[in-house]
């Protein structure tokens, strides 16, 4: 059974307030039945110094891929991975985690490949709930496992492959990296592992959208009116448009994703979780250098 | 899959480490590196409040900063720093500093470069993350090198 959603005003202006919830949300119903609430961050061990109380913990790197080819799990692997969680297909399942919830958005994308019906961000992370100086717990919760069906993945909607992109060239795309990487002049994010692209450069025709720019300082997302000034205001994007994001390897663009998806509406958005660690190695792929599209 | 080193290719205090991480089951290696992180000394004044005097390591995931210093007996010294927000980084570092520090140049430059492979680390943390860990053993390799021959 579903809970109810964040009825916060600042949510309620969003296209799909029912994808978003508060931090006092969350305190509001742990331990509520029906909820699931999973940390998923950049930084393996941060889950382990402390923690939502009762929230499990949901690696991307270790859990979600496939410890052999590079993609997903699949649907038995994923419902296998859920039931272990103490997630069922009914369950609503608040995702929240480090850096911005770029994973944690990450997560949610890759949920909704394989269409959990109710899977919700929590909003400002766990810098938020931190900040907020909210309990924190090392427990290990040992949750009873649940029952989730195999559902075979969806990846003809929210995800997009390198010859997709080579079919879109033209249509709207977004690179969500740093001016730097987006212009070629750095291979790699700064501060970040060279994950080996032998080219720099980006999409020929891809505009240039931080994802930071769809963030406040406190790691929330920015109002709708500000969201809608960035994304079809400069970035000229329009709601009904077929559009496709991109980074390094996908955990920036799956923020970017959610907020043109499910903040801002957007029917048509896909992630290239290729990206650049995929296009910049690719042969004979077009590439532009510099600051223009 | 664990890489196995050939007996005698580590020294003795790295070994031990390695021994340490390999013989637990998974969730128990996890807690291993977290006690590491804990236990990663502070830095002394003279780099707390300079950081300025230490080299960035951009290839962790978040930015950690070491100081090597080479005594004039060879003596090699270890100082790093990252926040507390970043465990890993900081337990990467730390197995460096317990295993390393006060080794001599010698001792140090003889360490593998594969040595972040042989603790049984991959597939728990992922590769992408272990890298930071290579990342940091080469450059306290270099540093041990380039002040050794600056003498």
């Amino acid at each position: 059974m579903a809970l109810p959603t964040d009825p916060a005003p600042k949510f309620q202006e969003y296209a799909h307030p029912e994808m978003i919830v508060s931090t006092q949300w969350v305190a509001d119903h742990l331990g509520d039945p029906g909820l699931v609430v999973a940390e998923s961050d950049e930084d393996v061990l941060l889950y382990e110094t402390g923690h939502v109380p009762g929230a499990v913990k949901l690696d991307w790197h270790t859990e979600l891929n496939d410890p052999v080819t590079r993609d997903y799990v699949d649907g038995a692997g994923f419902a296998r991975l859920m039931s272990a969680k103490g997630i069922g297909r009914d369950t609503t399942l608040v995702l929240y985690g480090d850096r911005n919830n770029w994973w944690a958005a990450y997560a949610l994308w890759v949920c909704s490949l394989f269409g959990h019906p109710d899977v919700r961000l929590m909003d400002g992370g766990r810098a938020k709930w931190m900040a907020e100086g909210r309990p924190v717990s090392t427990g290990t919760p040992e949750p009873a496992p649940a029952d989730y069906p195999a559902v075979d993945r969806d990846d003809t909607r929210l995800r997009a492959f390198k010859e997709q992109v080579l079919g879109h060239l033209g249509q709207p795309m977004i690179d969500v990296r740093s001016p730097g990487e987006y212009s070629g002049e750095l291979l790699h994010m700064p501060d970040y592992p060279q994950e080996g692209a032998l080219r720099g450069g980006h999409i020929p025709g891809a505009r240039s959208v931080p994802w930071a720019r769809a963030a406040a300082e406190d790691a929330t997302f920015k109002r709708r009116a500000e969201l809608e000034a960035i994304y079809q205001g400069e970035a000229g994007l329009a709601a009904d448009d077929d559009v496709i994001v991109y980074c390094r390897i996908g955990e920036r663009s799956s923020h970017t994703w959610f907020v043109l998806q499910h903040l801002l509406g957007f029917g048509h958005v896909r992630n290239y979780d290729g990206s650049w660690t995929e296009w910049g190695n690719s042969v004979r792929v077009p590439i532009t250098r510099g600051d223009s599209p | 899959m664990t890489a196995r080193p050939a007996t005698g290719a580590l020294h003795p205090r790295l070994q031990e480490i390695a021994d340490d991480f390999t013989s637990m089951e998974d969730q128990d290696r996890l807690q291993l590196l977290l006690e590491f992180s804990q236990e990663l000394p502070a830095l002394p004044e003279r780099y707390a409040a300079h950081r300025d005097r230490m080299e960035p390591v951009p290839e962790c995931q978040t930015p950690l900063f070491l100081a090597v210093e080479v005594e004039p007996d060879e003596v090699v010294r270890l100082f790093f720093d990252a926040p507390a927000e970043a465990p890993t980084t900081r337990g990467f570092a730390s197995i460096l500093h317990a295993g390393l520090d006060g080794l001599s140049a010698d001792e140090v430059l003889a360490v593998p470069a594969e040595f972040s492979s042989w603790l049984g680390l991959a597939d728990l943390v992922s590769p992408l993350r272990l890298r930071g860990l290579a990342a940091m053993l080469a450059r306290i390799k270099r540093q041990v090198r380039e002040q050794r021959e600056a003498r």
